[in-house]
């Protein structure tokens, strides 16, 4: 009897359907990723049982670290080309006679993250180039009475975008009369409409039928 | 072009054959970073986006206008005063006689705290609300989708007999309590709801109630 003899198989395997479903999990990946914006300050925001997501464009962010500094994010707008960051910095530049080049507006425009830079600071802050280099320029937003640009931040980002909607970001450890300090002006600035942002939990609630 | 190629083969020898290539290529290593560049683009996608929580605040009755801020019915009334350490005090109706305040009962955010006095209050609203939504679920109404949270704010304004709460924050609250109230409301369908400063009184209850707790923490050790 001849022996069959089987052909010799090689111990490889082929690779090319694994390359192709990592291929297209790959595409998946790289098409839905919203990449996260870097933060100035990390902030553990609280839980909610709210499912509303974040819009996308016309907010503007109120944030308040751990260590009670204030911060400030505004977007561009719905659309890039509108801009409006560069608006309201030389909105911001004109009222407190600080007059920004077109390099330094561009540049504002595209960091594009929340800051928490003194308009005096702002020169130096825009300069730096990397995020290490701008840190010792956040020292917080002031609100005092005094000299209260988070007011003139917010006026401004109204004035160049009307249909913008103001968001609060804390940390859960917070303390409270900081909060409640910057929910004041911004009700002075007539804004009673606020939106808390969270994360989400869930909770069920089961009412009792024992009656 | 194929002769010239033989040329410089038999150059060099002549006996060296071209080498020949295998057909398929290791695929190895591309999957090695494919791997790589997959887990990257995990981690990095913010897969749970922030969401958003909305409170309405009254408006602010400035000095030099003359308008009377809106009078509420005191026996819905309940005023909840955010403490420190996650604590929480509360009393029905209005503080307005120094001599003789009304006592505040203390309790907290867990789901048999401050959750349970709501849903108490809050029974007739919070029944009408889950049948209306048990009954979307089965598909006893039938309503478009859009229009079941407005059916909800709907049935919230019609509702006349749950409380009003009154959230007050003692100075050393936290601001994550002030998000777990505001969250409590939500989920126990709180029609009506607002934030309010502290009053002078408010305040001394709060101290008192705390000095009192302490006391008693004291005298337990």
């Amino acid at each position: 009897m001849p022996k069959i003899k089987l052909p010799a198989k090689s111990p490889r395997i082929d690779m090319t359907p694994m390359v192709d479903l990592f291929s297209v999990l790959l595409i998946f990946f790289v098409l839905t990723a919203t990449v996260r914006p870097p933060e100035a300050a990390p902030v553990d925001v609280p839980f909610s049982v709210s499912e509303k997501h974040v819009p996308d464009a016309n907010i503007m962010t109120v944030i308040v670290s751990k260590d009670d500094r204030i911060f400030f994010n505004v977007d561009n707008g719905p659309d890039t080309i509108l801009q409006f960051r560069q608006h309201i910095l030389d909105e911001m530049g004109q009222r407190y006679d600080i007059e920004f080049t077109p390099q330094e507006l561009r540049r504002f425009a595209d960091i594009n993250c929340s800051f928490g830079v003194p308009i005096h600071e702002m020169k130096n802050y825009l300069t730096a180039k990397t995020m290490r280099e701008r840190e010792p320029y956040e020292t917080g937003i002031p609100i005092d009475s005094l000299d209260n640009q988070l007011a003139m931040w917010i006026l401004c980002s109204r004035l160049v975008n009307p249909a913008v909607q103001a968001c609060i970001k804390g940390d859960y450890e917070t303390k409270f009369p900081v909060v409640r300090k910057v929910l004041d002006i911004l009700q002075d600035k007539n804004v009673n409409r606020f939106n808390l942002i969270t994360s989400l939990e869930v909770i069920e609630v089961k009412e009792e039928k024992n009656e | 072009m194929a002769e010239i190629a033989e040329a410089e083969v038999k150059q060099k020898g002549g006996k060296k054959k071209p080498k020949k290539f295998p057909t398929n290529v290791d695929m190895t290593p591309m999957v090695d970073l494919m791997c790589i560049l997959i887990t990257f683009f995990m981690l990095t996608t913010a897969f749970n986006k922030p969401k958003i929580m909305e409170i309405r605040l009254p408006e602010k009755i400035k000095k030099n206008e003359n308008v009377e801020p809106p009078k509420i019915a005191k026996s819905r009334t309940i005023n909840v005063i955010l403490g420190p350490d996650n604590k929480v005090f509360w009393y029905p109706g209005v503080a307005d006689d120094p001599k003789n305040p009304p006592p505040l009962r203390v309790t907290d955010f867990s789901a048999e705290g401050i959750r349970q006095i709501m849903l108490e209050r809050n029974r007739a609203l919070f029944k009408k609300i889950s049948a209306f939504n048990d009954d979307i679920l089965t598909g006893k109404i039938e309503i478009p989708r859009d229009s079941v949270q407005s059916a909800i704010s709907q049935l919230k304004r019609d509702d006349d007999t749950g409380p009003i709460v009154l959230i007050k924050a003692y100075k050393e609250a936290k601001y994550g309590n002030f998000v777990d109230i505001i969250d409590e409301m939500s989920i126990c369908d709180i029609a009506r709801y607002t934030f309010v400063d502290l009053s002078w009184l408010e305040e001394e209850m709060v101290e008192k109630a705390l000095s009192a707790e302490q006391a008693a923490q004291g005298a337990r050790n």
